[in-house]
């Protein structure tokens, strides 16, 4: 039996109500219009970053030296040549001696990833393959992907072994159907008239998928507990699987209005969320779209109880601060030209050769701690901190990537440059020991206080663009109980 | 066995320019300005002098490294010239190189000269700290700046001694009109107005919960001191001011990664002042020391400085700042020149001009500000930020 073993997901903290952008752009395409809220990733994420907080959920109380695969699916990924792959498994501290791939250019990406993951299990070259499925479109402003996208990461353990749901059958359609599509130059999707993309698209070929799955396993749709739909034309998936002769009831809820269709990550995050809900014994469905589509046909084992751990969406969910103003989401967006003032534009170089040797500090927030007297240092170290030891060379590798900690001092900066201003950082405690200081994110000043319990999470630190270095680091969040 | 440096240097001559927003001077008219008035002061010729020490810090953003823009523009006839840089200490550092070399008897003048050209970033505040940490640094340390880093001191400071933002403020803002109400009086100074503690209190913040007040000026400046060794130093004047201690003490890392620190005071100051005392032979700092000029970049360094120098105990400086001890009028007073507050930070001058305050006061040529009975002046020159730094403390007196 293969399939899934563990899932997680992410939804980033901001949410923009559709009526924000609506006020500040609907003079100019005043049938732009949606209900509800979507997901907004703030400045300092992209799809790498959210990959890792997917995965991250999916992870705990994993063993990350089993997992001999990690394959990523995006169509946003920030290179066109450095694998997403390798800054993921470095975020994750996986093996470096895995399989890797990067699955792209369509936002089917993610279950084309899922079943590759599948094939090489049953082949035997792998035994656990980590998944990841994430996108951070770029939408033009006043149009219509602004109200639709939304972004968010799920990720999904697939293996043979403790099998929570299993991956019983697929079926593939793949055509060359550019209703959304963006070249290598293009910063914005571009696409054919809606209504095409929805009665070509959409209904015709998930219709088909989907056809094709039920006839290939002489399956009956009634028999589904969950039908997950990654199609952003809400009342479009129920008429699909109506036609097919299921109830509206057994269509998985889009979270069109509380999240969006965010890409590639966007039938899998629905499908975690299906997951987070499943009994033993259930069946699910989860048809992609993007080029064509893949219908996949899950059945839940009796293993689903023990692998909950709170992973999945619905903490995210709650977790949630309104953006109310329209202007910052383009901001963060990098879609207008910000007065960043001489201090935001100077930039130092990045030492790629440097970024290399310290990647499992800057990448994985690995540190030491010292063998003769149990120290943990921040970062990596030689020679040990405590005053009372001072050795030299006696230290072993220390991962602080999951620890939790204690806010020590604070500040809020106004002078620092930051697209979000004021900057916020400050010291943290890590429980068991080892301190250091971190930007703190994901956070509003009024909401910060001496001695509150935090956690760490991987973020963009910064985006050099005369070389074309992005640096990923880690920051500081308030806990997420 | 080492002696220490009590009673061997001598300084005999200093000069300091006007700090300030220096549009019309250059680095090289900063050096001669200040090069001038201390030849002049030390009744000297400009190759008496044997060796020389020369402190900037940011110099990517003026002059250039090493020692050759020093040389360059004094046209000084092939001596020995070092360049020296220790963050905000760097000036202190460039006067210990001075004082050491004649102590050593390898030579008989030195100078030691210190200039910032900071007004030509095209920006408010310092230059951006992203270079200053290295390139390893930077990819695991927040994009903090000299402001937010002592913040966080004021931060902790107040949480731990149960302070609300508004009493902390309170205290921080008296610091800062007291150092105002000096530097008004001193024509040399970069801002002189006098502020109200109200003014303080509501000033815009920069990094919270620090306002515009409680920083101190970003300036243009130079200043410079020339040193021989005691037994020389009345052949130049008869009023010589005599070094006691030169100490410096630099962080070991605890404070950036180790839980033993306590986050409200600067562990550099206590091991520098400790040491400095005990070069000097000084028992009891509150009692003993007449003046002092401490690195007050940000009125909580100031503050927590009285603690870490023995002013005051641990806790209990907010009690010293309101009962005025540190005013001009007080028991012992602090910044009598305006300190870094209003005189202005020129980084690699402000270690020689805090000595040029004391060298004034010792001789008793200060003016409106003019202490009585200066016995023994410390300088207090800290560089970094309080998570790592460099302090130096220097003694000086009769």
């Amino acid at each position: 039996m293969v399939g899934i073993t563990s899932y997680g997901g992410y939804i980033p903290w901001q949410r923009m109500d559709r009526m924000t952008a609506y006020k500040a752009m609907g003079w100019l395409n005043p049938a732009a219009i949606l209900p509800g809220e979507r997901s907004i990733a703030n400045y300092d994420e992209d799809s790498i970053t959210m990959a890792v907080a997917a995965a991250r959920d999916c992870l705990k109380g994993i063993d990350k030296a089993k997992i001999d695969g990690l394959y990523i699916a995006t169509t946003t990924s920030p290179y066109k040549q450095r694998e997403d792959a390798g800054i993921i498994g470095t975020a994750l501290s996986l093996q470096p001696t895995i399989r890797t791939a990067d699955f792209t250019d369509s936002t089917k990406a993610g279950t084309g990833a899922v079943l590759s993951a599948c094939d090489a299990i049953k082949a035997g070259s792998a035994k656990s393959v980590l998944v990841c499925a994430s996108d951070l479109r770029k939408e033009r402003a006043g149009g219509y992907q602004e109200q639709l996208y939304g972004d968010s990461a799920a990720s999904l353990l697939i293996g043979d072994t403790d099998v929570i749901a299993s991956i019983e059958g697929s079926y593939s359609l793949s055509y060359d159907f550019s209703d959304s599509w963006r070249t290598d130059l293009d910063e914005f999707e571009r696409a054919w008239e809606d209504r095409w993309r929805r009665d070509e698209g959409y209904e015709k070929q998930l219709t088909e998928s989907i056809t094709g799955l039920l006839g290939k396993y002489n399956l009956n749709i009634k028999d589904f507990a969950k039908i997950v739909i990654g199609c952003h034309f809400e009342r479009a998936a129920v008429a699909i699987a109506k036609k097919l002769g299921a109830d509206p009831s057994q269509v998985q809820d889009s979270m069109m209005r509380i999240m969006g269709d965010s890409g590639a990550g966007y039938p899998l995050v629905m499908l975690v969320a299906a997951l987070e809900d499943a009994k033993p014994g259930d069946k699910i469905l989860v048809a992609s779209y993007g080029n064509g589509s893949d219908a996949l046909f899950l059945q839940v084992t009796d293993q689903i109880e023990k692998a909950r751990d709170n992973k999945g969406i619905k903490k995210w969910l709650v977790r949630k601060k309104m953006l109310d103003n329209y202007n910052k989401y383009l901001a963060f967006r990098e879609e207008i030209p910000m007065d960043k003032g001489f201090r935001g534009e100077e930039t130092s170089s990045s030492q790629l050769s440097a970024l290399w040797r310290g990647r499992k500090v800057f990448l994985g927030l690995w540190g030491s701690k010292c063998k003769k007297c149990g120290t943990p240092l921040f970062p990596i170290q030689r020679v040990c901190v405590n005053p009372d030891c001072g050795a030299i060379d006696e230290m072993e590798d220390y991962c602080f990537a999951d620890r939790k900690a204690t806010l020590f001092t604070y500040t809020a900066d106004l002078l620092a440059y930051s697209i979000n201003p004021p900057a916020i950082y400050g010291v943290v405690d890590f429980e068991g020991g080892g301190r250091f200081w971190f930007d703190i994110t994901d956070c509003e000043q009024d909401e910060i206080k001496v001695g509150m319990p935090m956690e760490m999470t991987f973020r963009i630190k910064y985006v050099e663009h005369t070389r074309g270095v992005t640096s990923y680091s880690w920051k500081a969040i308030p806990l997420m109980e | 066995m080492a002696e220490g440096i009590k009673d061997k240097v001598a300084i005999i001559g200093m000069g300091c320019t006007k700090f300030g927003e220096r549009w019309d001077a250059g680095y090289s008219d900063l050096i001669i300005e200040a090069f001038k008035e201390c030849l002049e002061d030390a009744g000297m010729e400009k190759n008496d002098i044997q060796a020389a020490w020369f402190g900037t810090c940011f110099d990517e953003q003026f002059c250039g490294k090493s020692a050759v823009p020093l040389s360059q523009t004094l046209k000084f006839p092939f001596i020995p010239a070092t360049r020296v840089e220790n963050f905000c200490a760097t000036g202190s550092e460039a006067l210990r190189g001075a004082c050491y070399a004649v102590a050593s008897g390898a030579y008989d003048i030195a100078l030691a000269l210190g200039v910032e050209k900071l007004k030509d970033t095209g920006y408010p505040g310092l230059p951006e700290f992203a270079r200053l940490v290295g390139t390893e640094m930077r990819m695991v340390t927040p994009n903090f700046t000299a402001p937010g880093a002592f913040a966080t001191l004021a931060t902790r400071y107040f949480a731990r001694y149960n302070l609300k933002p508004d009493e902390g403020k309170k205290i921080l803002a008296m610091v800062s009109s007291k150092s105002h109400h000096n530097g008004a009086m001193n024509p040399k100074a970069h801002l002189r107005r006098e502020i109200t503690v109200e003014q303080v209190m509501s000033a815009p913040i920069i990094a919270w919960p620090l306002g515009l007040y409680d920083c101190c000026g970003v300036s243009d400046g130079s200043a410079a001191a020339i040193v021989v060794r005691s037994d020389m130093a009345k052949q130049f004047r008869p009023d010589p001011v005599y070094i006691k201690a030169l100490q410096i003490s630099v962080s070991s890392g605890i404070e950036l990664m180790h839980s033993s620190y306590d986050g409200t005071h600067v562990e550099s100051t206590a091991h520098a002042a400790a040491a400095a005392y005990k070069e000097a032979g000084v028992k009891n700092a509150r009692e003993e020391v007449s003046m002092a000029e401490v690195h007050d970049c940000f009125s909580i360094t100031e503050l927590v400085t009285m603690e870490d120098l023995q002013f005051s105990p641990r806790g209990k400086a907010g009690d010293d700042v309101t009962a005025g001890r540190f005013n001009l009028d007080g028991a012992q007073p602090i910044q009598s020149d305006g300190g870094l507050k209003c005189f202005g930070h020129p980084i690699g001058a402000s270690g020689l001009r805090m000595m040029y305050e004391v060298y004034k006061q010792v001789q008793g040529k200060a003016g409106p500000r003019q202490l009585k009975d200066v016995k023994l002046g410390v300088t207090h020159n800290l560089g970094g930020v309080p998570q790592t730094n460099i302090c130096s403390v220097l003694i000086a007196g009769l």
